[in-house]
């Protein structure tokens, strides 16, 4: 269970949002609503522990997350405005090497079967630069459906995805919230997904 | 462990698929030193004496040429965000980075600078002080640059900035490591520089990663 008290953001000399609690636990999903500029990617990063906030508390299992560190990290998985895919790589070098980065292993079998649901089989041993903007992107879903993380922070995961993408990325939430899994998502679609709240800052 | 192999295996292989930027700096090294007797002429004494510097502060540069490459295409794509989140310790992560730069820019140097010493007419023995230096020495150079790219990462006209940062810190392993060349021609003995090379060696190894992380993580918030 992910909760934060109090929260506010200041960028610059602009207070982007103050005050805000939030709270998600297993099986929910909150959807971060807001207008361009209005701070939720700045939200988004807050919650990932990637930068601090100006005021308030952010706790995971009931721990603060600076104090639990690396184990706040191995339960979550956070997806960027930028992919952290390297372009001159092909798709299953990003996937195993991301894993092993984690510190943890991913065989051949269960990253080729992960490309395959994204539409890229026959694509695994080009280098992701001769590939689309939505085929990046998917590459990115896969390593979603490979690592093992309670909590997803996906910033605008529906980007330069077509139809039938959108379709999979909602199946696969879908799915991580059917094990007890959270998402925390910014989009500018709607989505008809069970146990959601939204949040408008 | 794993993750430390595993992003050097990385490194080597996004260095692999973009040669032109490793042979780039390597060329550069080639170049300068070779310009040298060509300018000077066939003096061997002057170049005798002029050798260990000329090769040193060509290394310095070579070394400088790829750094502004060593965190910004991991900050541009996402990389390093992933990274910081990564369960390994990012600082784990960055000592593997720091030994990919080394393996790439640093040891093509050190293999490099015997062929390159006999053209200033350096005796087999000093070619082997040399290299002793240069293997101590370029670690050092790829460690302290590190932190030089760190803290100018995400700065507009951060490349020039790196330099005037980074080239002042470079001073020491310069004196120390053309020292130690000087040192053994004039019968002195490579002993004591090259103590203190290594001594700058180990005092980086064990600073330079922290410093690099802790640059690193306020360069991202």
């Amino acid at each position: 269970m992910l909760t934060a008290t109090d929260l506010s953001c200041v960028r610059g000399e602009r207070r982007l949002f103050s005050g805000l609690d939030l709270a998600v636990g297993p099986g929910e999903w909150l959807h971060v609503q807001g207008e361009n500029g209005a701070g939720k990617t700045s939200l988004l990063r807050i919650l990932a522990s990637l930068s601090p906030p100006e005021e308030g508390a952010i706790q995971w299992q009931g721990e603060s997350i600076r104090e639990l560190g690396e184990d706040f990290r191995r339960d979550l998985l956070f997806l960027g405005h930028h992919g952290a895919v390297k372009e001159d790589l092909t798709p299953l070098e990003n996937l195993t090497l991301a894993a092993q980065l984690d510190g943890t292993t991913l065989d051949e079998a269960t990253a080729l079967k992960a490309l395959a649901r994204f539409g890229l089989r026959g694509r695994e041993d080009l280098a992701v630069r001769f590939l689309s903007a939505g085929q990046k992107r998917r590459v990115l879903l896969a390593r979603l459906a490979v690592r093992k993380a309670v909590l997803w922070i996906l910033d605008e995961p529906f980007t330069a995805l077509d139809v039938k993408a959108v379709d999979m990325l909602s199946g696969l939430i879908e799915e991580h919230l059917a094990t007890g899994g959270m998402a925390i998502l910014t989009s500018h679609q709607s989505m008809p997904l069970p146990n959601g709240r939204v949040l408008k800052i | 462990m794993n993750a430390i192999v595993a992003i050097i295996r990385r490194d080597l292989l996004l260095a692999m698929r973009r040669k032109s930027e490793v042979l780039t700096a390597l060329f550069f090294f080639i170049i300068v030193v070779s310009l040298f007797p060509l300018g000077i002429g066939p003096e061997p004494a002057l170049l005798r004496k002029i050798a260990p510097g000329v090769l040193w502060v060509a290394a310095l540069l070579a070394t400088m040429l790829g750094l502004a490459r060593l965190f910004a295409p991991d900050h541009a794509d996402g990389t390093l965000e992933q990274m910081v989140l990564s369960p390994t310790p990012l600082g784990l992560l960055i000592t593997g980075k720091i030994v990919a730069h080394w393996i790439t820019t640093g040891l093509p140097l050190v293999l490099l600078a015997p062929v390159l010493g006999i053209q200033f007419d350096l005796e087999a023995s000093a070619l082997w002080v040399l290299v002793v230096a240069l293997l101590l020495g370029t670690p050092l150079l790829s460690l302290i640059g590190a932190i030089g790219a760190a803290l100018t990462l995400g700065v507009r006209g951060g490349g020039v900035l790196l330099s005037l940062l980074v080239l002042p810190l470079y001073v020491p392993a310069l004196i120390f490591g053309a020292g130690a060349v000087e040192a053994h021609i004039s019968g002195v003995g490579a002993g004591g520089h090259l103590s203190l090379l290594a001594a700058l060696l180990a005092l980086a190894v064990f600073f330079a990663p922290w410093a690099t992380t802790a640059a690193l993580r306020i360069a991202l918030e």
